[in-house]
């Protein structure tokens, strides 16, 4: 079996390269892989293209936001180009107005279903979803049966940053709770998926096959996060 | 002329909404003050409360030392686990969405028009939106209740003929609680089914740009009992 587990999160994002796109999930601050993102952020790469539920929070702690506040971020396709409330002014905002970062506003449900089509082998979907708003024009519509569709194309990634709660050493992975959201299907997503574990990276074997949430076949790299590491 | 009436409070508001709920409804409540309807608890009705990040029969919030920092609702609170939950992922919790199967959505609005239409997601002048999931959820819930305050901070309509932001789906809102009153989107327009305790309809309709329908039945706001 091939060794998928890396010593730390530095040498699981060495060779991320400029101009790669990356996916990192999490959703209010659960499930987002703060280790991973705090190495890509100490490795450096830039012109990144980010595929994430927001652009970054006002807290101090390491999200998305810590890559696009350090430059390292061209583009973002995320549900919230603006915070959820408009006097709250990110590293994000600033940027987007300043027109030194560029964005595409997707609908939530669009988003994880334009994953899913990347994992899933899906040339394109049609969903209600915008309809009737500005974040329709100029897509392709059509009526299936009396309502109305938008056409809405697949989001491939290079790179998945993901958290988990437990491995094994094949890269089978589980998820706690609400911590699972965009997780297992940015993780089936991307070329190549990198993954901070929060509890434990047990032996090949333990997990319950019924139990598995991701099949280690989509997982490449595996970091146990360390007792200093960032764990909430 | 308005002068020293009272408005309703944001809980009584969202109260009256829920009471609307029926049994075994699935309810998705937007963040903010929609998250105040799940203080409102009939004993009679069972509600379900599903959350976009995948959880599906949530309940009330944490109290302080009890947290599971893995257990968020849509807007990041942490809430207890009810018997019977279940977790998706954020693809299937949205399949639930637009599947059908939420039978209302409650949301805030910068504005709601007569048609249905409303806007909650853009501002003027600012690049970029929140949209989260509600094109997703106000396409696709059986019914969108809307819960925001009757004017804006300058004292600006906000139940407008037309929507002047951009929309955030066409057509969908059913019910409008403001801190003003009930009101009922019919096919004419809104419909002013409940006012707030000392107002009239002319002073709410001087509140108000679009044109409201005052039915032979109105009544005085319904609080909890």
């Amino acid at each position: 079996m091939k060794n998928k587990i890396y010593q730390n999160f530095d040498e699981a994002v060495a060779d991320i390269a400029d101009g790669s796109v990356f996916m990192s999930p999490g959703f209010s601050g659960v499930g987002v892989p703060r280790n991973l993102l705090a190495a890509m952020h100490r490795q450096g790469a830039k012109d990144l293209t980010g595929i994430s539920n927001n652009c970054g929070t006002l807290d101090e702690k390491v999200d998305v936001g810590t890559l696009i506040e350090a430059g390292q971020v061209k583009k973002m396709d995320a549900a919230f180009t603006s915070p959820t409330h408009p006097s709250q002014i990110s590293p994000f905002v600033r940027m987007y107005n300043e027109g030194t970062i560029d964005a595409e506003t997707v609908p939530q449900g669009t988003l994880a279903e334009r994953i899913r089509a990347a994992a899933s082998g899906i040339g394109a979907f049609y969903t209600p979803a915008s309809v009737g708003t500005e974040l329709a024009e100029g897509k392709e519509h059509r009526e299936i049966d009396g309502r109305t569709y938008v056409l809405e194309f697949p989001l491939h990634a290079d790179y998945a940053l993901i958290r988990a709660f437990r491995a094994d050493t094949f890269g089978n992975l589980q998820f706690r709770l609400t911590q699972r959201n965009f997780n297992p299907i940015m993780a089936m997503a991307a070329r190549v998926t990198i993954v901070e574990v929060e509890d434990d990276i047990v032996p090949v074997g333990e997990l319950d096959p019924d139990k598995v949430h991701v099949p280690g076949v989509y997982v490449n790299r595996l970091v146990k996060i360390p007792p200093d590491g960032i764990f909430d | 002329m308005t002068e020293g009436k009272t408005k309703l409070q944001r809980q009584a508001m969202c109260d009256r909404l829920a009471m609307e709920f029926q049994d075994d409804w699935i309810v998705n409540l937007g963040v903010g003050m929609p998250t105040l309807c799940s203080n409102y608890v009939d004993p009679s009705k069972d509600l379900i409360f599903h959350s976009e990040n995948g959880v599906i029969g949530y309940g009330p919030l944490a109290p302080a030392g009890e947290e599971d920092k893995h257990l968020v609702n849509a807007g990041g609170q942490n809430v207890v686990a009810l018997p019977g939950m279940a977790i998706v992922h954020h693809a299937d919790s949205f399949a639930l969405i637009r599947g059908g199967m939420v039978d209302v959505t409650v949301m805030g609005a910068y504005e709601v028009a007569e048609n249905g239409d409303f806007a909650n997601w853009r501002i003027p002048n600012r690049k970029g939106g929140g949209i989260g999931g509600a094109m997703d959820l106000a396409a696709c819930a059986k019914q969108v209740f809307i819960a925001m305050e009757h004017t804006t901070r300058d004292g600006k309509p906000r139940m407008l003929k037309r929507c002047a932001l951009p929309i955030t789906a066409p057509g969908v809102v059913t019910l409008v609680a403001t801190d003003l009153g009930l009101f009922k989107v019919i096919p004419g327009g809104f419909e002013l089914r409940e006012h707030a305790p000392g107002w009239t309809p002319e002073e709410i309709q001087e509140q108000t740009e679009a044109e409201l329908i005052i039915p032979a039945d109105l009544k005085e706001f319904r609080f909890r009992d």
